[in-house]
């Protein structure tokens, strides 16, 4: 744990769930002086009928702030709800909206880390007296005197890692966070919740798009287009083979992503795969499994965590999806620093536009982009 | 230290208050309907406490009837006006756009059984007009409920000249008096009412009782059946200590509410002008109006109300957005909306009220607290990406 400010306060971002709920009690062991938040970040009376039967469980739910505020009573810290649905809709749900129409398959978790967890609610901490905030994110934050700068690394447990979602932070948001957890494993989190007597000790790990439930986007953006009483274009295309061979047709780009198998209702008899996806010619291309991979990527609005830049070809490894292992390549700067090239050292399955690619060295995060 | 500035929302109990409370549960166990001595203890303490109230407001113990508090006065005002011969369909009621939810949610279950509902508005000033209210009478006019004062800007409705066009219409007139009651003078039938509401928990009484008052000759259809209990408007068995406790409030009021509507005046002003003197960027919404001696609403030009909110709680000032009842939602105040505030400067005022705990230390330091929470705010204050 790194040095604080004496008497500082530090507003704990608490979500109800177990991390967060121990990332409370630990610093209030450690004598400091705490105040909870919990982001209102969705209604969820909002699109009832993705989940007719029960308005809990949900993101944002009456039982999340419910737990959080059992959490903080149990503590005696003070509580409160802070309400930044509005935010939340216009800077993560209408950009993972537009992404999908794009064709694209975006990352809502690391939207909401720049533009909500880090801005609006940094932004509160401050506003209300609060010195840092504090997260149960899995990642490690260090200082490094010769540099002047704070590194990111791996959160110690690689399973529970989650620095894919935390490459955006910029040094002067991370001067003011702290990740009590980083160097914690999930085991370790529960069994110190438990004998912290956290009340949620035992609850279940939240599932990673919290918004949508069941992880049906499709389904969610044709409920939010009928909430906006707006005419949903379901423009339906072709799907061809990389030659251009017409194999069948589909309702809607937003449907697919690249490296999908299931459901692209076309009969053959060798398993084929999503290659891309063309919003502008509604076309979607699939093949087999080997025309999947590529070997060079393009990373849009880098930003660099752990170093200034890079002005010369780098080698590092680079994670193109949450659970990709990360892979060897060499990062190649351009003309325009904000666009890095990757080149892999072996053809990677699936690059997907839209997901981030996170550079490592070792533990270290570098930084990261978003995919072309 | 707490110090307290949110009496519009709540009050602490009063030491008088809470010694009769307590001594009211020990001894008056009994249910007032009871024929042996037990009961008639307690059937004691409801009289006399409805008699001290009837006393405060100048009106008779038997038009006084005891509720569980405002939102169940005001529904029973309400409904039991509206539905009595006949059900509500085909009915018309006059309200305002700036009542309690308790008044507007009844409202909207009324529309849903066929009756139709005018929401007056207000002026800049958030006070409603008596003359657009004439204007909105019609023949089947069935109801017309107007607050006494606004619970958000303290601002006071003209009461008198609408019961007078009340009268002359021939509709019955119920005011919604909960944050008027104990601040105001109340001489509930002099000023023209046909019912009016109140609850014990903004006069340092307990929270879950109420009174609605109902002027004698005026008929009520029950909307809670069961046994005859308040002259068969309000079946239930009496919450006894609440009511007496009440009542203990009342006693307190008839003698002691002018001296200390002037102290609380004298310290809202000064509260006031100590803001606007130091604070810059700030005005006064309603300042315009006649207010409740104890409320102002001040807006904080480019802050948000939320979190100014919280920055002072954290610094041991309890204040709120608005309506507690409203708080934790993302709509902007109904009442300043409804005044022509835009919703970023619905969201930026803050209401402070105060109350018997409130004394002028408090108040300067209180001036001091939002002086230094407001200039931070807009110091941190960031430009967003996406703003």
């Amino acid at each position: 744990m790194r040095e604080l400010k004496g008497d500082a306060l530090i507003a704990v971002a608490m979500s109800g769930g177990v991390d967060s709920s121990t990332v409370a009690a630990l610093l209030q062991r450690e004598g400091h002086r705490l105040a909870g938040m919990t982001m209102q970040l969705w209604n969820q009376r909002r699109l009832p009928e993705l989940l007719p039967e029960s308005p809990t469980g949900r993101c944002c739910s009456l039982d999340d702030v419910h737990d959080a505020r059992a959490v903080a009573h149990v503590l005696g810290i003070p509580y409160y709800v802070v309400n930044f649905e509005e935010s939340f809709e216009r800077t993560v749900v209408q950009p993972f909206i537009e992404e999908y129409l794009a064709g694209r398959t975006p990352i809502p978790c690391t939207l909401c880390n720049n533009y909500v967890k880090f801005d609006r609610f940094l932004e509160m901490a401050e506003g209300v007296g609060a010195s840092y905030i504090a997260t149960g994110h899995y990642a490690r934050l260090d200082f490094n005197d010769t540099t002047g700068r704070w590194e990111m690394r791996t959160g110690v447990d690689g399973a529970k890692d989650q620095t894919y979602f935390l490459w955006g932070l910029t040094q002067e948001q991370l001067a003011r966070t702290l990740f009590p957890l980083g160097g914690m494993r999930k085991p370790e989190v529960r069994e110190l919740a438990e004998r912290l007597g956290v009340p949620t000790a035992r609850k279940n790990d939240s599932q990673e798009i919290c918004f949508v439930p069941n992880g049906d986007y499709a389904a969610f953006i044709e409920a939010w287009f009928r909430e906006q009483g707006r005419a949903f274009e379901v423009a339906r295309g072709e799907i061809t083979d990389s030659t251009g061979r017409r194999l069948g047709e589909h309702a809607g780009v937003h449907n697919f992503t690249v490296g999908q198998r299931k459901g692209l209702g076309i009969a053959t008899g060798e398993p084929l795969y999503v290659i891309s996806t063309d919003a502008a010619t509604q076309q979607v291309v699939v093949g087999r499994e080997p025309e999947l991979q590529r070997s060079l990527l393009r990373a849009r609005q880098v930003n660099w965590v752990s170093i200034e830049s890079i002005r010369e070809p780098r080698a590092a490894q680079v994670k193109i999806r949450n659970r990709h292992p990360a892979a060897d390549a060499t990062l190649i700067p351009t003309a325009d620093p904000a666009i890095v090239e990757v080149r892999f050292d072996k053809p990677q399955r699936a690059v997907t536009p839209g997901q981030a690619a996170v550079f490592y060295e070792g533990d270290v995060v570098l930084g990261g982009g978003w995919i072309e | 230290m707490a110090y307290y500035f949110d009496h519009n929302a709540t009050t602490p109990l009063s030491e008088e208050v809470l010694e009769c409370l307590t001594r009211v549960q020990r001894e008056c166990y009994g249910n007032p309907s009871s024929i042996h001595t037990a009961g008639q203890r307690a059937r004691q303490a409801v009289e006399q406490a409805r008699a001290q109230v009837a006393r405060w407001l100048h009106a008779e113990p038997g038009e006084v009837v005891f509720t569980s508090g405002g939102t169940e006065s005001d529904n029973l005002a309400i409904f039991g006006i509206v539905r009595r011969n006949g059900g509500a369909a085909g009915k018309h009621v006059i309200t305002t756009t700036i009542e309690h939810p308790a008044v507007l949610g009844a409202c909207a279950q009324l529309e849903r059984e066929g009756a139709r509902v005018t929401r007056v508005r207000v002026g800049s000033a958030g006070v409603v007009e008596a003359e657009d209210v004439r204007q909105a009478v019609r023949p089947e006019t069935a109801l017309i409920t107007v607050m006494h004062a606004n619970n958000e800007t303290g601002a006071v409705q003209p009461i008198e000249a609408i019961a007078e066009i009340a009268h002359e219409a021939g509709v019955p007139l119920h005011s919604d008096g909960v944050q008027a009651a104990g601040r105001l003078a109340v001489d509930v039938w002099a000023m023209g009412v046909d019912l009016y509401s109140l609850s014990g928990h903004k006069l340092n009484a307990p929270k879950g009782v109420g009174v609605l008052a109902v002027r004698n000759g005026v008929s009520l259809e029950a909307v809670q059946h069961g046994g005859r209990h308040e002259r068969e408007r309000r079946a239930g068995t009496e919450n006894v200590p609440g009511i007496a406790a009440l009542g203990s409030a009342a006693g307190w009021l008839v003698e002691h509410r002018a001296e200390e509507a002037r102290r609380l005046g004298f310290l809202r002003d000064r509260l006031e002008t100590g803001i606007i003197e130091n604070v810059p960027g700030t005005r006064v919404n309603a300042a315009s109006a006649p207010r409740t001696p104890n409320t102002t609403n001040v807006l904080f030009a480019g802050v948000a109300g939320e979190a100014l909110t919280i920055a002072l709680d954290l610094a041991g000032f309890q204040v709120s957005t608005g309506a507690a009842c409203s708080s934790g939602a993302v709509e902007p105040s109904h009442v300043l909306t409804a005044m022509g505030l835009d919703a970023a400067e619905a969201r930026s005022s803050i209401r402070f009220s105060l109350g018997r705990t409130s004394d002028e230390a408090q108040v300067d330091a209180l001036i001091e607290a939002v002086r230094s929470a407001v200039a931070r705010l807009r110091r941190t204050a960031r430009v967003h990406e996406h703003a």
